[in-house]
């Protein structure tokens, strides 16, 4: 080993080369794989026809997600696609001998909340799955991405990805963050500074006051994102805070392996003095509660500001305009005060229960706004009964709001749960794509405490004023 | 996949100059449930494409009969959000066989590369002019060369460099992929996992 400082990326991602290709990608070995039912029945498709087994199924996991209802889960699926999707999961799964967390298996729910709640996922492993936002899993310390439906057949089939080491960037808020302000908020605000496309190329870590004190739920809402701004992925250092959560989970490592595997995740750490491509400094205070305005993740704001008067010039300007088209708004319009229809708490982003107590602390003792379609949904079985437990459901149902059951729901409105065109939601979830929530619906990216403002007073309204 | 080789490509180009074109658009996520990877270019940009009732819309450029093509031009950060490799399936089986751009995600950069798509990232400068050409002239051809990794607009000769890394290069001249390569070092790789930590 040399004695130059390394990054905490550095340091995981080196471990994993079985081989560098010159003026190549490295081989990178994957220490677990999660598969869902979109993105893998063309790569189990593509390992028949080259007659190649799975080369490691105690490392690879299956949820069904994407597609599942998230009422009535006991009866057999209506859409025959959905159905058709879930079913080649279930038969790959049960033909390979991987792990299967199906609909009504109590571990079931979103890929990137059962891995974390159930100690698959680690500090200092590399994670993979055909879904971007498998970032979230950085928040461990662990080098997470998305990958493509080739590489889901390449991973199956090798345990490997050829991948082209990424540039590395360091995003550093410190400072300490006003009251009302999450850790959506603090990536919604990341990103609409660097842009939609601002860290393409590079893989980040957070660093800094603001991330050392976030918990768990909050770190992964923020690694989440990250591939929002474009990053290949996001990460954070280990610490007590990560250990802690880790402990006692179903599949963590327990006894003498937990001492050893504790002894290596201290040394996942940034060094003094290793070398970014490129860094970033925040400050905390600067944050206010966010909402988006616009079509995507980087088009964002404090909640008390007018939409930007845009000085782009040329496709940029067009684009711009198409945008604010779209979602029916106008340069230097205020975003208080808006009306929405929709309301959706879940995803993979906001699905946890730190996400379920920052809405319920809202809406307790309210009553949900007349117009107003909520969806609730929980990003696990484990998570919903949480939610029970902890009494709140109760609260939830007092203020008129409905417990719906775990899965992607509306975030990509795979299933049922679509926002009808022209229609304006307020969303925890990550994409205010056009259509993203349903053809024509207007998205709009908020954090659980500006979801539930929106949610019992019918428009779009600071979570600060209803804070006691 | 097996794939055609990419070695010259000349052909007419269809320009699409708007920016942060995002998966969501190439494929919206309800086309997603094929178990299949044909089939998907009827939906190409679908909502972008067509009105709800399945007619075209008039003003798309898919639906312009004057630009056709194997070449599609887009605006910077091309293919960002979801890691749908059906928006490259697409975008193939519609029948392009290139991208290209001022910037493109990464994922996007991937799945095509691995699908035998091959994305040209050139500088907005040569992004504008090729836009301009084609304005000026939908029958403008593009040639692209792999080998030579340029991109040139036939009619004026302007012509840029671009970049893609050698075993990409030799992957998409010769038709291979990853999964050949992979194959090839299985032992290299079960040593490597027996030591593994986890």
């Amino acid at each position: 080993m040399s004695n130059t400082p390394s990054t905490l990326f550095d340091k995981v991602w080196d471990a994993h080369v079985v081989r560098h290709i010159t003026n190549g990608p490295d081989v990178f070995f994957i220490d677990r794989h999660f598969i869902h039912e979109v993105t893998s029945p063309v790569a189990f498709l593509g390992l028949e026809t080259r007659g190649l087994k799975v080369m490691f199924a105690n490392k690879t996991f299956a949820t069904a997600d994407h597609n599942t209802p998230t009422i009535n889960q006991h009866l057999p699926v209506k859409d025959p696609l959905s159905a058709n999707q879930l079913k080649a999961l279930e038969t790959n799964s049960g033909k390979y001998g991987i792990s299967y967390w199906g609909l009504g298996n109590p571990k079931n729910g979103i890929v990137h909340v059962v891995g974390p709640e159930n100690g698959i996922t680690l500090p200092g492993m590399t994670i993979v799955c055909g879904d971007s936002h498998t970032s979230t899993h950085g928040a461990f310390g662990a080098i997470a991405f998305g990958i493509g439906t080739s590489e889901v057949e390449m991973v199956l089939a090798s345990q490997c990805i050829m991948q082209p080491k990424p540039k590395k960037m360091r995003i550093n808020v410190n400072g300490k963050m006003g009251i009302g302000v999450t850790p959506k908020d603090v990536v919604l605000y990341i990103i609409s500074q660097l842009t939609a496309a601002g860290a393409t190329g590079y893989f980040v870590e957070f660093a800094g006051e603001v991330f050392e004190q976030m918990s768990m739920e909050g770190r992964m809402t923020v690694c989440n994102m990250s591939i929002e701004m474009g990053a290949r992925g996001g990460m954070i250092a280990p610490d007590e805070t990560t250990f802690k959560y880790i402990k006692g989970k179903d599949k963590a490592p327990k006894g003498e392996a937990w001492e050893k595997d504790l002894a290596y995740w201290k040394t996942l750490k940034t060094d003094a003095g290793a070398q970014f491509d490129k860094e970033y400094h925040f400050n905390g205070a600067d944050i206010e509660p966010m909402i988006t305005f616009g079509t995507n993740p980087g088009m964002g704001i404090g909640i008390s500001k007018h939409i930007p008067v845009s000085h782009e010039t040329g496709s940029g300007k067009s684009s711009y305009e198409k945008s604010l088209n779209y979602m029916g708004f106008h340069e230097d319009d205020a975003m208080l005060g808006k009306k929405v229809d929709y309301v959706f708490v879940g995803s993979c982003t906001n699905g946890r229960i730190e996400d379920f107590r920052a809405f319920a602390s809202i809406v307790k003792g309210r009553k949900k706004a007349e117009h107003v379609t909520a969806w609730i949904v929980p990003g696990s079985h484990i998570v919903e009964q949480q939610i029970k437990d902890e009494g709140i459901l109760d609260i939830l149902t007092e203020a008129g709001f409905q417990l719906r059951q775990p899965g992607c729901s509306a975030c990509l409105a795979m299933n049922d749960d679509k926002i009808p065109a022209g229609k304006y939601a307020v969303s925890t979830s990550n994409r205010n794509f056009e259509g993203r929530q349903g053809p024509g619906a207007r998205t709009m990216l908020a954090s659980p405490l500006v979801a539930a403002a929106a949610a019992v007073t019918g428009v779009v309204t600071d979570p600060r004023e209803l804070l006691a | 996949m097996a794939y055609d080789k990419f070695t010259v490509l000349t052909s007419t180009a269809v320009p699409m100059p708007i920016e942060n074109v995002d998966t969501d658009q190439i494929i919206p996520a309800r086309f997603l449930k094929a178990t299949e990877r044909t089939g998907f270019g009827d939906n190409l940009f679908r909502d972008w494409r067509y009105n709800n009732d399945d007619t075209p819309k008039k003003d798309f450029v898919l639906n312009n009969p004057i630009y056709s093509g194997k070449i599609l031009v887009a605006g910077k950060n091309f293919g960002s959000g979801s890691s749908r490799e059906h928006a490259a399936w697409a975008i193939y089986d519609y029948g392009f066989r290139c991208v290209v751009s001022s910037f493109f995600a990464d994922i996007f950069k991937n799945n095509s590369l691995n699908i035998g798509i091959l994305p040209v990232q050139v500088s907005g400068e040569f992004l504008n002019k090729v836009f301009k050409a084609i304005e000026a002239d939908p029958k403008t051809q593009l040639e692209v060369n792999l080998p030579n990794q340029t991109i040139t607009i036939l009619a004026t000769g302007e012509k840029e460099s671009f970049d893609i890394n050698d075993y990409k290069k030799d992957n998409m001249t010769n038709g291979y992929d990853d999964i050949d390569y992979l194959q090839a070092m299985k032992e290299e790789i079960l040593t490597f996992a027996a030591k593994s930590l986890y």
